[in-house]
Protein backbone atom coordinates (compact mmCIF):
# COMPACT_ATOMS: atom_id res chain seq x y z
CA UNK A 1 0.00 0.00 0.00
CA UNK A 2 2.25 2.72 -1.14
CA UNK A 3 1.05 6.12 -2.11
CA UNK A 4 3.07 8.26 -4.40
CA UNK A 5 3.42 11.55 -2.58
CA UNK A 6 5.93 13.03 -4.94
CA UNK A 7 4.75 16.11 -6.73
CA UNK A 8 4.77 15.31 -10.43
CA UNK A 9 5.43 18.78 -11.75
CA UNK A 10 8.50 19.74 -9.74
CA UNK A 11 11.32 17.31 -9.05
CA UNK A 12 12.84 18.00 -5.67
CA UNK A 13 16.36 16.71 -5.15
CA UNK A 14 16.04 14.86 -1.89
CA UNK A 15 19.13 15.83 -0.05
CA UNK A 16 20.03 17.05 3.43
CA UNK A 17 23.44 18.67 3.47
CA UNK A 18 23.03 20.04 6.98
CA UNK A 19 22.16 16.56 8.22
CA UNK A 20 25.18 15.12 6.39
CA UNK A 21 27.49 17.67 7.97
CA UNK A 22 25.93 17.12 11.39
CA UNK A 23 26.59 13.39 11.02
CA UNK A 24 30.21 14.11 10.20
CA UNK A 25 30.55 16.40 13.21
CA UNK A 26 29.17 13.65 15.46
CA UNK A 27 31.85 11.34 14.09
CA UNK A 28 34.44 14.06 14.72
CA UNK A 29 33.31 14.12 18.38
CA UNK A 30 33.94 10.37 18.73
CA UNK A 31 37.44 11.00 17.40
CA UNK A 32 37.82 13.80 19.91
CA UNK A 33 37.00 11.37 22.72
CA UNK A 34 39.37 8.74 21.28
CA UNK A 35 42.33 11.12 21.16
CA UNK A 36 41.12 13.03 24.23
CA UNK A 37 41.42 9.85 26.26
CA UNK A 38 45.00 9.47 25.10
CA UNK A 39 45.79 13.08 25.95
CA UNK A 40 44.42 12.41 29.43
CA UNK A 41 46.75 9.41 29.81
CA UNK A 42 49.61 11.55 28.53
CA UNK A 43 48.92 14.37 30.98
CA UNK A 44 48.67 12.05 34.00
CA UNK A 45 51.93 10.26 33.19
CA UNK A 46 53.67 13.53 32.43
CA UNK A 47 52.44 14.89 35.75
CA UNK A 48 53.82 11.77 37.47
CA UNK A 49 57.19 11.76 35.63
CA UNK A 50 57.98 15.34 34.56
CA UNK A 51 61.79 14.99 34.48
CA UNK A 52 61.73 11.71 32.53
CA UNK A 53 59.37 13.20 29.94
CA UNK A 54 61.71 16.15 29.41
CA UNK A 55 64.70 13.86 29.08
CA UNK A 56 62.92 11.50 26.66
CA UNK A 57 61.65 14.40 24.51
CA UNK A 58 65.25 15.51 23.82
CA UNK A 59 65.50 12.37 21.65
CA UNK A 60 62.83 13.75 19.30
CA UNK A 61 63.80 15.86 16.32
CA UNK A 62 62.19 19.29 16.72
CA UNK A 63 63.12 20.33 13.17
CA UNK A 64 61.39 17.37 11.55
CA UNK A 65 58.41 17.95 13.86
CA UNK A 66 58.17 21.63 12.89
CA UNK A 67 58.53 20.74 9.23
CA UNK A 68 55.69 18.21 9.49
CA UNK A 69 53.52 20.78 11.30
CA UNK A 70 53.96 23.23 8.44
CA UNK A 71 53.23 20.48 5.87
CA UNK A 72 50.02 19.48 7.64
CA UNK A 73 48.83 23.08 8.12
CA UNK A 74 49.45 23.73 4.43
CA UNK A 75 47.52 20.58 3.48
CA UNK A 76 44.61 21.90 5.53
CA UNK A 77 44.80 25.12 3.52
CA UNK A 78 44.73 23.30 0.17
CA UNK A 79 41.79 21.18 1.40
CA UNK A 80 39.81 24.30 2.33
CA UNK A 81 40.74 25.97 -0.97
CA UNK A 82 39.54 22.93 -2.96
CA UNK A 83 36.04 23.45 -1.47
CA UNK A 84 36.02 27.14 -2.39
CA UNK A 85 37.16 26.18 -5.91
CA UNK A 86 34.32 23.70 -6.39
CA UNK A 87 31.85 26.28 -4.99
CA UNK A 88 33.08 28.66 -7.68
CA UNK A 89 32.48 25.89 -10.24
CA UNK A 90 36.19 25.64 -10.96
CA UNK A 91 36.58 21.90 -11.17
CA UNK A 92 40.17 21.73 -12.41
CA UNK A 93 41.39 24.07 -9.66
CA UNK A 94 39.54 22.01 -7.05
CA UNK A 95 41.17 18.85 -8.41
CA UNK A 96 44.58 20.52 -8.28
CA UNK A 97 44.08 21.49 -4.62
CA UNK A 98 42.86 17.99 -3.74
CA UNK A 99 45.91 16.52 -5.47
CA UNK A 100 48.21 18.89 -3.55
CA UNK A 101 46.52 17.85 -0.28
CA UNK A 102 47.24 14.18 -0.99
CA UNK A 103 50.81 15.04 -1.99
CA UNK A 104 51.41 17.00 1.24
CA UNK A 105 49.92 14.14 3.27
CA UNK A 106 52.35 11.81 1.51
CA UNK A 107 55.27 14.13 2.40
CA UNK A 108 54.08 14.05 6.01
CA UNK A 109 54.05 10.25 6.04
CA UNK A 110 57.49 10.02 4.38
CA UNK A 111 58.91 12.34 7.07
CA UNK A 112 57.17 10.26 9.72
CA UNK A 113 58.74 7.12 8.24
CA UNK A 114 62.26 8.56 8.42
CA UNK A 115 61.60 9.89 11.91
CA UNK A 116 60.38 6.53 13.20
CA UNK A 117 63.15 4.61 11.42
CA UNK A 118 65.78 6.88 13.04
CA UNK A 119 64.29 6.07 16.46
CA UNK A 120 64.08 2.36 15.72
CA UNK A 121 67.68 2.29 14.44
CA UNK A 122 68.74 3.88 17.73
CA UNK A 123 67.04 0.96 19.46
CA UNK A 124 64.17 3.10 20.70
CA UNK A 125 61.03 1.09 20.07
CA UNK A 126 58.53 -0.54 22.42
CA UNK A 127 60.01 -3.60 24.11
CA UNK A 128 63.62 -2.98 22.96
CA UNK A 129 66.49 -3.64 25.37
CA UNK A 130 67.68 -0.06 24.92
CA UNK A 131 64.31 1.38 25.91
CA UNK A 132 63.67 -1.08 28.75
CA UNK A 133 66.99 -0.07 30.34
CA UNK A 134 65.66 3.49 30.70
CA UNK A 135 63.50 4.90 33.50
CA UNK A 136 59.78 4.20 33.77
CA UNK A 137 58.83 7.72 32.64
CA UNK A 138 60.93 7.48 29.49
CA UNK A 139 59.41 4.09 28.62
CA UNK A 140 55.95 5.64 29.06
CA UNK A 141 56.88 8.64 26.94
CA UNK A 142 58.02 6.52 24.03
CA UNK A 143 55.04 4.17 24.40
CA UNK A 144 52.70 7.17 24.14
CA UNK A 145 54.78 8.67 21.35
CA UNK A 146 54.43 5.55 19.21
CA UNK A 147 50.75 4.98 19.99
CA UNK A 148 49.61 8.60 19.57
CA UNK A 149 51.67 9.60 16.53
CA UNK A 150 51.01 6.11 15.12
CA UNK A 151 47.24 6.43 15.47
CA UNK A 152 47.48 9.93 14.04
CA UNK A 153 49.49 8.51 11.13
CA UNK A 154 46.75 5.94 10.49
CA UNK A 155 44.28 8.84 10.34
CA UNK A 156 46.50 10.61 7.80
CA UNK A 157 46.54 7.44 5.65
CA UNK A 158 42.74 7.11 5.88
CA UNK A 159 42.45 10.80 4.98
CA UNK A 160 44.64 10.28 1.91
CA UNK A 161 42.38 7.44 0.72
CA UNK A 162 39.26 9.56 1.37
CA UNK A 163 40.63 12.55 -0.55
CA UNK A 164 41.66 10.23 -3.40
CA UNK A 165 38.05 8.96 -3.56
CA UNK A 166 36.82 12.59 -3.55
CA UNK A 167 39.26 13.33 -6.38
CA UNK A 168 37.64 10.56 -8.41
CA UNK A 169 34.14 11.81 -7.50
CA UNK A 170 35.06 15.34 -8.54
CA UNK A 171 36.59 14.28 -11.84
CA UNK A 172 33.54 12.11 -12.65
CA UNK A 173 31.11 14.91 -11.86
CA UNK A 174 29.58 13.32 -8.74
CA UNK A 175 30.89 16.25 -6.70
CA UNK A 176 29.73 19.45 -8.38
CA UNK A 177 29.46 23.14 -7.57
CA UNK A 178 25.97 22.65 -6.09
CA UNK A 179 26.54 19.23 -4.53
CA UNK A 180 29.84 19.06 -2.68
CA UNK A 181 28.90 17.95 0.84
CA UNK A 182 31.04 14.80 0.43
CA UNK A 183 34.09 16.99 -0.16
CA UNK A 184 33.11 19.23 2.76
CA UNK A 185 32.84 16.24 5.11
CA UNK A 186 36.20 14.91 3.94
CA UNK A 187 37.51 18.39 4.72
CA UNK A 188 36.06 18.21 8.24
CA UNK A 189 37.88 14.92 8.77
CA UNK A 190 41.12 16.31 7.37
CA UNK A 191 41.01 19.42 9.56
CA UNK A 192 40.37 17.22 12.59
CA UNK A 193 43.58 15.32 11.76
CA UNK A 194 45.27 18.72 11.61
CA UNK A 195 43.88 19.83 14.99
CA UNK A 196 45.09 16.62 16.66
CA UNK A 197 48.57 17.26 15.29
CA UNK A 198 48.43 20.87 16.51
CA UNK A 199 48.27 19.45 20.06
CA UNK A 200 50.59 16.45 19.52
CA UNK A 201 53.38 18.66 18.21
CA UNK A 202 54.04 20.86 21.28
CA UNK A 203 53.33 18.04 23.73
CA UNK A 204 55.89 15.67 22.23
CA UNK A 205 58.42 17.79 20.37
CA UNK A 206 58.58 21.05 22.33
CA UNK A 207 58.97 20.04 25.98
CA UNK A 208 62.75 19.92 26.09
CA UNK B 1 18.72 21.96 -9.54
CA UNK B 2 18.33 25.25 -7.79
CA UNK B 3 19.75 25.80 -4.38
CA UNK B 4 17.06 26.07 -1.79
CA UNK B 5 17.35 26.70 1.90
CA UNK B 6 17.92 23.08 2.87
CA UNK B 7 21.11 22.94 0.80
CA UNK B 8 22.80 25.74 2.64
CA UNK B 9 26.26 26.87 1.71
CA UNK B 10 29.37 27.56 3.67
CA UNK B 11 31.39 29.74 1.43
CA UNK B 12 34.55 31.57 2.24
CA UNK B 13 36.81 33.36 -0.20
CA UNK B 14 40.30 32.14 -1.01
CA UNK B 15 41.80 35.15 0.77
CA UNK B 16 40.55 34.38 4.28
CA UNK B 17 41.95 30.84 4.10
CA UNK B 18 45.37 32.12 3.09
CA UNK B 19 45.27 34.69 5.92
CA UNK B 20 44.38 31.98 8.45
CA UNK B 21 47.14 29.76 7.07
CA UNK B 22 49.66 32.60 7.50
CA UNK B 23 48.44 33.08 11.07
CA UNK B 24 48.81 29.34 11.75
CA UNK B 25 52.37 29.32 10.39
CA UNK B 26 53.21 32.43 12.42
CA UNK B 27 51.83 30.83 15.60
CA UNK B 28 53.88 27.69 14.89
CA UNK B 29 57.00 29.84 14.64
CA UNK B 30 56.09 31.55 17.92
CA UNK B 31 55.49 28.29 19.76
CA UNK B 32 58.80 26.80 18.52
CA UNK B 33 60.70 29.98 19.49
CA UNK B 34 59.08 30.18 22.92
CA UNK B 35 59.88 26.51 23.62
CA UNK B 36 63.57 27.40 23.18
CA UNK B 37 63.35 29.95 26.01
CA UNK B 38 63.50 29.01 29.64
CA UNK B 39 60.08 29.88 31.02
CA UNK B 40 59.95 27.06 33.58
CA UNK B 41 56.40 26.15 34.49
CA UNK B 42 54.97 28.63 31.97
CA UNK B 43 56.31 26.63 29.01
CA UNK B 44 53.44 24.12 28.95
CA UNK B 45 50.84 26.82 29.48
CA UNK B 46 52.15 28.96 26.64
CA UNK B 47 52.36 25.92 24.32
CA UNK B 48 48.79 24.89 25.12
CA UNK B 49 47.41 28.43 24.76
CA UNK B 50 49.02 28.78 21.32
CA UNK B 51 47.80 25.30 20.28
CA UNK B 52 44.28 26.26 21.41
CA UNK B 53 44.34 29.46 19.35
CA UNK B 54 45.46 27.45 16.31
CA UNK B 55 42.74 24.83 16.88
CA UNK B 56 40.16 27.63 17.26
CA UNK B 57 41.19 29.16 13.92
CA UNK B 58 40.95 25.77 12.19
CA UNK B 59 37.52 25.09 13.75
CA UNK B 60 36.04 28.50 12.96
CA UNK B 61 37.42 29.12 9.47
CA UNK B 62 38.67 25.87 7.92
CA UNK B 63 35.83 23.78 9.38
CA UNK B 64 33.29 26.50 8.53
CA UNK B 65 31.94 26.68 12.05
CA UNK B 66 31.63 30.45 11.74
CA UNK B 67 28.93 30.15 9.09
CA UNK B 68 27.19 27.05 10.45
CA UNK B 69 23.88 27.13 12.27
CA UNK B 70 23.89 27.72 16.01
CA UNK B 71 23.16 24.03 16.66
CA UNK B 72 26.61 23.10 15.35
CA UNK B 73 28.33 25.62 17.59
CA UNK B 74 26.43 24.38 20.65
CA UNK B 75 27.29 20.76 19.77
CA UNK B 76 31.01 21.52 19.47
CA UNK B 77 30.96 23.52 22.69
CA UNK B 78 29.27 20.66 24.57
CA UNK B 79 31.77 18.13 23.18
CA UNK B 80 34.72 20.31 24.23
CA UNK B 81 33.19 20.93 27.64
CA UNK B 82 32.75 17.18 28.10
CA UNK B 83 36.45 16.70 27.39
CA UNK B 84 37.39 19.52 29.76
CA UNK B 85 35.22 18.06 32.53
CA UNK B 86 36.89 14.66 31.99
CA UNK B 87 40.30 16.29 32.47
CA UNK B 88 39.23 18.27 35.54
CA UNK B 89 37.54 15.34 37.25
CA UNK B 90 40.45 13.03 36.55
CA UNK B 91 43.01 15.47 37.89
CA UNK B 92 40.83 16.29 40.89
CA UNK B 93 40.81 12.58 41.67
CA UNK B 94 44.47 11.94 40.83
CA UNK B 95 45.98 14.89 42.72
CA UNK B 96 44.32 14.00 46.02
CA UNK B 97 45.06 10.30 46.08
Amino acid sequence: MSINTQAPAEVHIHRDDIGARMGMWLFVFTELILFGGMFIIYSVYRYAHPADFHLAATELNTIIGTFNTIILLTSSLTMALSITAIQNNNRSLSLLFQFLTILLALFFMVNKYFEWMAKINHGLFPGSDELLSKSAGEILFFGLYYVMTGLHGVHVLIGMVLIAVMYRFTSRGIITHDNYVKLENTGLYWHLVDIIWIFLFPLFYLIT
Amino acid sequence: MENNNSHSQNSHSYGIYILVWLALIALTTVTVTVSGMDLRSLTVTVALVIASIKAYLVLIIFMHLRSEAKTFKVFVLVALLFLLVSFILLFADYSFQ
